[in-house]
């Protein structure tokens, strides 16, 4: 393959360890959803480096998750925020961020969640922010509450919120989960401790943030998320 | 500047379909024109098993993205296992060096027990540039390239079956 000045970077390589392999013996739906032939690697066309782009015009924006139906939801208001930045730091503006969560009680407005935990009728867990030029978004939602799964006897997934990030290209795309500090479920939990590297499952964990917290009304949390950054870094392009 | 690592993967779950908009599996809604085709196909696991609860998305750089035409879809697999777009098809775009790919649509598939995207792609059969496409010529096997080549059934409509592990197990890439 001869090198063209006109071919698209490519997004990074993910470093060593700060994922997770889908082929994770204690998540035991992983046992038969995991491909067992090598993944072949495909060096990035304009069809990994291009995506689609999202504006709040054609996808209204929710931004508050905390009250519907004309009422408030049960449950710890909080307010989250955060930037979405690349792996080198630049932000990510004007991209769509969404969010799905359980309610207070750890129930999901769900037909296939059968949690014997109640239904909150001002709660849908359904959310979906932009980021500003800045890379900054925020919305505000309850606290989900813990729930159990059938992973393994007395299972029980940490409060956590849903997210999926699209950033700039195809194979920038991202799903995953943010947690809440403390929680003394996330030292037990297979989904959480499937990425590898210590450091890089912490930054998973929000952090309490008293800036953002509003007095009389809710608490705050930060939480901070980077999205693949294109092959060559700073240093190589000067 | 110091380099953090991109945030780690989590799945997707069993409740995604919180986000769920029926209406993103037509890519055409906003009134597209062009070779109107139907991208269907079911998903099963390493036993066989149809997969009920994933959420499919497509995305293709041919025709360019537009006003009416955005390039990308989701949809779930049903209980039939079965995910279905509308879009329309694409024609070929160009790889790397002076390489020209033949016609594709890229598939990510999230679900319960997927930790991570998984990649693959569908083309389509019968395609002139099948035979010079870069990636389709890096798979030696025949029956491992069919993993990844979309068959028409009836007209307008092209099916790609995907099997996540075992017998015959799709052709996944390393993006
Ligand atoms: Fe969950």
């Amino acid at each position: 393959m001869s090198d063209n000045p006109n071919d698209p970077v490519p997004f990074r390589p993910y470093v060593p360890d700060t994922q997770p392999l889908n082929d994770t013996p204690s998540y035991g739906s992983t046992h038969k959803r995991h491909p067992t032939q090598k993944l072949i690697r495909l060096p990035h066309t304009i069809t990994e480096t291009t995506g689609p782009r999202f504006s709040a015009d054609k996808y209204g924006a929710i931004m508050d998750l905390s009250t519907a139906v004309g009422g408030q939801a049960i449950g710890e208001r909080i307010i989250v925020h955060g930037t979405i930045t690349d792996e080198d730091g630049r932000p990510v503006p004007h991209t769509m961020v969404e969010i799905w969560q359980a309610n207070a009680t750890g129930r999901y407005n769900h037909p296939g969640d059968t949690h014997d935990a109640p239904l909150d009728p001002h709660f849908f867990g359904k959310g979906r922010v932009y980021t500003d030029e800045n890379g900054y978004y925020k919305f505000i939602t309850i606290k989900p509450g813990a729930y159990p799964w059938g992973n393994h006897y007395n299972a029980w997934r940490p409060n956590h919120i849903h997210y999926s990030y699209f950033g700039p290209g195809f194979a920038s795309r991202l799903i995953t989960q943010m947690y809440f500090p403390g929680d003394p479920l996330l030292e037990l939990d297979p989904i959480y401790q499937c990425i590898p590297d210590l450091a890089a499952r912490e930054r998973l964990v929000s952090k309490f943030d008293i800036s953002i917290t509003e007095p009389n009304w809710a608490l705050g949390y930060r939480f901070d998320v980077v999205l693949r950054g294109r092959g060559a870094t700073p240093m190589e392009t000067n | 500047m110091s380099a953090t690592p991109t945030t780690g993967s989590q799945t997707i779950g069993p409740y995604w379909h919180l986000l769920e908009e029926p209406e993103w599996a037509d890519l055409t809604r906003f009134g597209a024109t062009g070779e109107l085709i139907t991208l269907t196909g079911t998903i099963r696991d390493g036993d066989g098993a149809l997969v009920t609860d994933a959420c499919v998305e497509i995305w293709q750089a041919s025709p360019p993205a537009s006003d009416v035409f955005q390039g990308w879809g989701r949809a779930r697999t049903d209980t039939d296992g079965r995910f279905s777009f509308r879009t329309l098809k694409p024609g070929p775009v160009p790889g790397r060096g002076n390489a020209l790919q033949a016609p594709h649509i890229a598939i990510t598939i999230l679900a319960r027990g997927i930790l991570i995207a998984i990649h693959t792609r569908a083309y389509f059969a019968g395609e002139k540039q099948n035979e010079l496409d870069p990636l389709l010529t890096m798979i030696e096997e025949p029956a491992r390239r069919s993993t990844l080549i979309a068959e028409p059934t009836t007209p307008g409509v092209w099916n790609l079956d995907i099997r996540l592990q075992g017998e015959g197990e799709t052709v996944f890439l390393d993006i």
